[in-house]
């Protein structure tokens, strides 16, 4: 369970949409931000997450912020532009809405929203300020990122008419706005481990760099909902040593930030196994080779006449190879255990993972609680 | 083609054999950079190509960005001081040798403002506030530096166009986890196209009243910009960007000529690009762009390795033949009517023996589909060698597990 928190109303003015159900491990969470390491499945576990999130006729946004279009190559859908779009719906009216954000788009949009600036945003676009801001100014992408993700867990509105809400009766402030959410929940597919903390803190820093004015305050209120209790960041890994040190520095690394750390996700457990008595005689070898053998003649891979020599000891090797890899695995598993956090185990799906796969991965996410 | 049934062989796929020793024994090859997305290994092949090549007699230096812990320890890369350090029991009996840095980001970019700016110059960058931020903190200074770094080690070495003040006559990099495939390809090039843009220019439009040239250029757009920036920014944060803008021009002028040296550099044909992939859909789509992308930038493309391949000791007996077997030995033991389930693991006389099968089918379940995927790679790319290197139980995190996986590296297949 995770340790009691500070439930109060976040001055972002935040209400927490669902409710607050003893099943789940952390309830009230509105923005989900899921990182890993690459190649831990980070992308699949959004998805997966926000697919489970979506069951129960709610709305969730998955957002992608790296530009490499994973979202859509798991649902199988077309390449998505910058703009919200339904890419999975549910029997009992649930929705996955989609979103890559692309830092030029979203830096114009939030020129024309907040500053009302639309042709002077398309002056500072001539001159290449643009330009300078999404690509050589390497920070200014993070703050517009977050910037985004910031406006969808505080839209209100658009509900019920099957269209993205508010694009243009969006105020600037929702907090005493009495309409619904527009999304129940917000899955942000993150930079990765390495990146996480930098990328989550740079309104920190933004703020520290321009202390004050429209820009430092903007900054402030993105860090004070990314600290509620609100937000939860999920760390995807593998049972490998690397992995597994990545979570455990970003995990300090996000604490130390203030930023709130929710479940480690053990990614692909392989279901390939076979009972420890059995392996563990085989290796040792108190059970003899020649039993295997007889098993093998059994199942006629072996002729009755033939020693089967070769084949009883591949065998043999591939399994000690196995052994050595649970017991590196277990040493893992001990330390992401000394975290702390939730573990929440996902299995590995055979043959990859396709859209249908995201449902098993979802299934496993509401059943141990995250969703 | 069902080759003979060697020890843990890796699959062999129809595309040419990287021949890795071939290619660091040549002493043409000057510098070598393994690229490919996160979690590949791209650290972990890159220090093993470097030992291997240093073993077989040249003098390599290594430039590793963001080592494992117990890696960089076993490089003796115990604190990160931007330097090149010598590594400990090295086989230098062909006359090699092997250095190994870490990058230091922000050391490097101090570096080169001390290079290009006078003291007091640099000394209020180094106090600008922008500064802090874009050195360290701020994501993609990486790239930057990591190529900074790159020309640096190169102008050093002991190669055509370097000065010989260190022996070196291979530089091995390992690239950044970038966001975006290519970043540090594009970095260079991004920075001077940036240092070219009106932008800049603008910025220090009021810095330098009175330049009379640059209010022409400018008359259009200047009040509506610096207005929206203003509105935007605050005047306060402008200020400070316009000085620190103002104050690196002196710098950017040498970074911009350096950076288009590096890019050159890399173009050259004394350099070699290896792009790491793992036998995984995302990884190899990532590995597809790669390619794609060195072979339209010119960029000369050595092939490709292909890492953490599962293998078998037993090639012949396929998935199915094995679950085949699994299925009727559990059957004959009466073990219980879904013969897929693992709760319904084997008990019985031949449970030992259904369960190292249902090993060996889950393995060739992996190993069929790796090779699937990485055969289509081939298919899409023909004419890009590549070797594979096996997976490993364990991780890698000293000389002799890099040794090992620079064997793999090494042997032709």
């Amino acid at each position: 369970m995770p340790e009691p928190e500070d439930r109060r109303e976040p001055r972002g003015g935040i209400a927490p949409a669902g409710p607050h159900d003893e099943r789940l491990l952390f309830p009230g969470t509105r923005l989900h931000v899921v990182t890993g390491k690459g190649g831990t499945g980070k992308t699949t576990t959004a998805a997966a997450l926000a697919v489970a999130l979506s069951r129960g006729g709610r709305r969730v946004l998955l957002c992608e912020v790296e530009d490499r279009q994973g979202i859509a190559r798991l649902f199988d859908v077309p390449p998505l532009p910058y703009e919200e779009r339904t890419i999975a719906a549910t029997a009992d009216g649930g929705e996955v809405v989609a979103l890559a954000v692309e830092p030029r788009a979203a830096l114009l949009e939030y020129l024309a929203t907040f500053y009302k600036l639309g042709r002077a945003g398309r002056a500072l676009d001539k001159v290449g300020a643009i330009d300078f801001a999404t690509t050589v100014a390497p920070g200014v992408r993070d703050v517009l990122l977050t910037g985004k993700v910031y406006e969808a867990v505080r839209r209100r509105g658009g509900r019920g008419t099957g269209r993205d809400g508010g694009d243009t009766k969006q105020r600037r402030d929702g907090a005493d706005d009495p309409r619904q959410h527009t999304f129940d929940s917000v899955v942000l597919d993150a930079p990765p481990t390495g990146r996480i903390g930098r990328f989550l803190n740079v309104n920190s820093e933004v703020s520290g760099i321009a202390r004050m004015g429209p820009v430092a305050s903007q900054a402030d209120s993105v860090m004070r909902v990314l600290r509620s209790p609100h937000t939860r960041v999920h760390l995807v890994t593998l049972l490998e040593e690397m992995p597994v040190q990545e979570t455990l520095d970003g995990v300090a690394e996000l604490q130390a930030a203030r930023l709130p750390v929710g479940a480690v996700v053990v990614n692909q457990i392989r279901s390939d196994t076979l009972p420890l008595e059995l392996l563990d005689g085989a290796l040792s070898g108190a059970v003899p080779a020649s039993a295997v053998r007889a098993g093998l003649v059994e199942a006629r891979l072996v002729r009755g006449d033939a020693p089967g020599t070769t084949l009883v000891d591949g065998l043999l090797a591939e399994a000690r190879e196995h052994d050595e890899r649970l017991a590196l695995q277990e040493q893992q598993q001990q330390a992401l255990e000394a975290v702390g956090r939730p573990l929440v185990e996902l299995p590995q799906l055979p043959g990859g993972v396709a859209h249908r796969g995201l449902e098993v991965l979802a299934d496993r996410l509401t059943a141990q609680g995250l969703a | 083609m069902s080759a003979p049934a060697p020890t843990s062989s890796t699959p062999s796929l129809d595309a040419p054999a990287l021949d890795v020793d071939a290619l660091l024994d040549d002493r043409g090859t000057s510098v070598l950079v393994c690229c490919g997305s996160g979690g590949v290994g791209k650290t972990t092949s890159a220090a093993a190509l470097a030992l291997r090549a240093a073993e077989r007699g040249r003098r390599v230096v290594v430039l590793t960005i963001d080592p494992a812990r117990r890696l960089a320890q076993s490089l003796g890369l115990e604190e990160l001081d931007n330097t090149p350090r010598p590594v400990a029991d090295v086989d230098t009996r062909a006359g090699g040798s092997l250095d190994a840095m870490m990058l230091d980001m922000k050391r490097t970019f101090d570096e080169v403002v001390e290079a290009h700016a006078s003291p007091q110059r640099a000394k209020a960058i180094f106090e600008n506030p922008f500064y802090e931020a874009m050195s360290s903190s701020f994501s993609g200074t990486s790239e930057y530096m990591a190529m900074e770094k790159l020309g640096q080690l190169r102008s050093r070495a002991s190669v055509p166009g370097g000065d010989g003040s260190e022996p070196w006559d291979l530089v091995v990099v390992d690239t950044p986890p970038s966001r975006s495939a290519l970043d540090f390809l594009d970095a260079p090039r991004r920075l001077s196209s940036f240092l070219d843009g009106r932008f800049i220019r603008l910025l220090l439009a009021p810095a330098r009243a009175g330049g009379r040239a640059y209010v022409k250029v400018l008359s259009g757009a200047v009040s509506s910009v610096t207005g929206a920036m203003s509105r935007v920014l605050g005047a306060q944060f402008l200020d400070d960007l316009q000085a620190f803008v103002a104050g690196l021009d002196a710098v950017f002028g040498g970074f911009r000529e350096r950076a288009e040296k590096t890019y050159a550099l890399l173009a050259s044909p004394g350099t070699a690009f290896l792009v790491v992939a793992t036998p995984e859909e995302d990884a190899l789509r990532e590995a597809a762009y790669f390619v794609d992308r060195l072979g339209r930038e010119g960029m000369p493309l050595a092939g490709l390795v292909l890492n953490r391949v599962q293998t078998t000791e037993l090639p012949r007996l396929s998935a199915e033949r094995a679950w085949a077997a699994v299925v009727q030995l559990e059957d004959l033991d009466g073990g219980g009517e879904d013969g897929t389930a693992p709760e319904t693991l084997s008990r019985g006389d031949h449970a030992l023996a259904a369960g190292l099968l249902r090993l060996h089918a889950a393995r060739m379940r992996r190993l069929e589909r790796e090779q699937q995927l990485a055969g289509a790679f081939a298919v899409e790319h023909p004419g890009i060698a590549l070797v594979q290197v096996p997976a490993r139980p364990k991780d890698v995190h000293d000389l002799d597990g890099l040794r090992s996986v620079a064997a793999d590296l090494g042997r032709a297949t």
